[in-house]
């Protein structure tokens, strides 16, 4: 691949490259429980040490107040083929770590936001910020047990999401409801971007 | 979690204790790769001439050596070597420095406008 970086031995190597899709929500929403349920390896936790990013290089003042923050994410892989590798990232909900999604969701196929019918709420600023970067983005509605059915439309109308943004009901367990909502994904982040369906009469060919 | 109450942490010893030495001790308290973008899927395999120079090499990039004769991402090699991802983008940058890796960045914002990139993933998603 031309674009491994020059170096004298990259020409040896031939590596596939990678993809990430964002998993959000707020706390519990069952991010990690669905990165979990089709990644290919048990999923991972890395932590970003977070001292003084995003602040100018050059600028000396206050180095003594400077913080950090460890902020750790689930994550896990699915391989496709031999050209690409799939990086499924939970991502921290809370409005405080928004400076780690813009490293993340840069270069981001999409994102699910995961909702949760007994905290609506806590997803909103996860579509405040998809809505705000222009990442494309679906909704997928956990079922938990014991938690009220909503109809889908009810839920929309509920985090007033745009008509074509997709919504779908989910088993963040189960792998293959977890893996519909990545085709679901996939589907309409192409949509957005190349302004092409996906599905139907391309899947039949 | 507070390694200094004494309640919850009676002996701070073995893993609950985390890492002993602070992160950036092993940077050389450098927060900065010195080059490369290292963005957490960044794909990193160990190159062959690795091989001959391992022994020289710090513990922590030794391990990260030996990782990465599989490709990994920099998400993973954190994971793996439980080191916080800053500390390993600055070790990787030093391992690129000295020739030891190879890096496939990922795509940028502009190269998500491929549609057979798309095809590819459902088809791979589809099938698993």
């Amino acid at each position: 691949m031309d674009s491994v970086r020059s170096n004298r031995d990259a020409g040896r190597v031939k590596l596939p490259t990678a993809i990430k899709i964002l998993v959000a929500g707020g706390f519990g929403a069952g991010k990690t429980t669905l990165v979990g349920a089709v990644s290919e390896i048990q999923p991972l936790r890395t932590e970003e040490t977070l001292t003084d990013r995003g602040v100018g290089v050059d600028d000396l003042s206050g180095v003594e107040a400077k913080q950090t923050t460890t902020v750790a994410m689930d994550f896990g892989r699915i391989t496709i083929g031999d050209a690409y590798r799939l990086y499924l990232f939970g991502t921290p909900g809370q409005e405080r770590f928004w400076f780690l999604w813009d490293e993340l969701a840069l270069g981001a196929l999409g994102a699910v936001v995961l909702a949760d019918t007994r905290r609506l709420a806590d997803c909103f600023p996860s579509l405040d910020y998809f809505e705000r970067r222009h990442t494309p983005f679906i909704v997928a509605v956990n079922c938990f047990d014991g938690a009220r059915r909503y109809d889908l439309e009810e839920v929309r109308l509920g985090l007033t999401l745009h008509p074509d943004i997709p919504i779908v009901l989910c088993d963040a367990r189960e792998r293959e409801s977890s893996k519909k909502v990545l085709i679901t994904l996939v589907e309409h982040a192409m949509k957005v971007r190349l302004g092409t369906a996906a599905t139907g009469e391309a899947a039949a060919r | 979690m507070n390694p200094f109450d004494e309640r919850s942490h009676p002996q701070w010893v073995g893993e609950d204790a985390g890492p002993i030495v602070r992160p950036y001790v092993l940077t050389r308290g450098r927060t900065e790769p010195t080059r490369g973008r290292f963005d957490l899927i960044t794909l990193v395999v160990t190159v062959r001439s690795a091989l001959l120079k391992e022994t020289a090499l710090d513990p922590e990039c030794q391990a990260i050596v030996k990782l990465c004769y599989q490709p990994q991402s920099v998400a993973e090699i954190a994971a793996h070597t439980n080191l916080p991802a800053g500390t390993v983008r600055v070790l990787l940058s030093d391992l690129l420095d000295q020739d030891l890796i190879a890096l496939q960045e990922p795509h940028t914002e502009t190269d998500m406008h491929d549609e057979r990139l798309y095809r590819a993933v459902l088809d791979g998603l589809r099938a698993l």
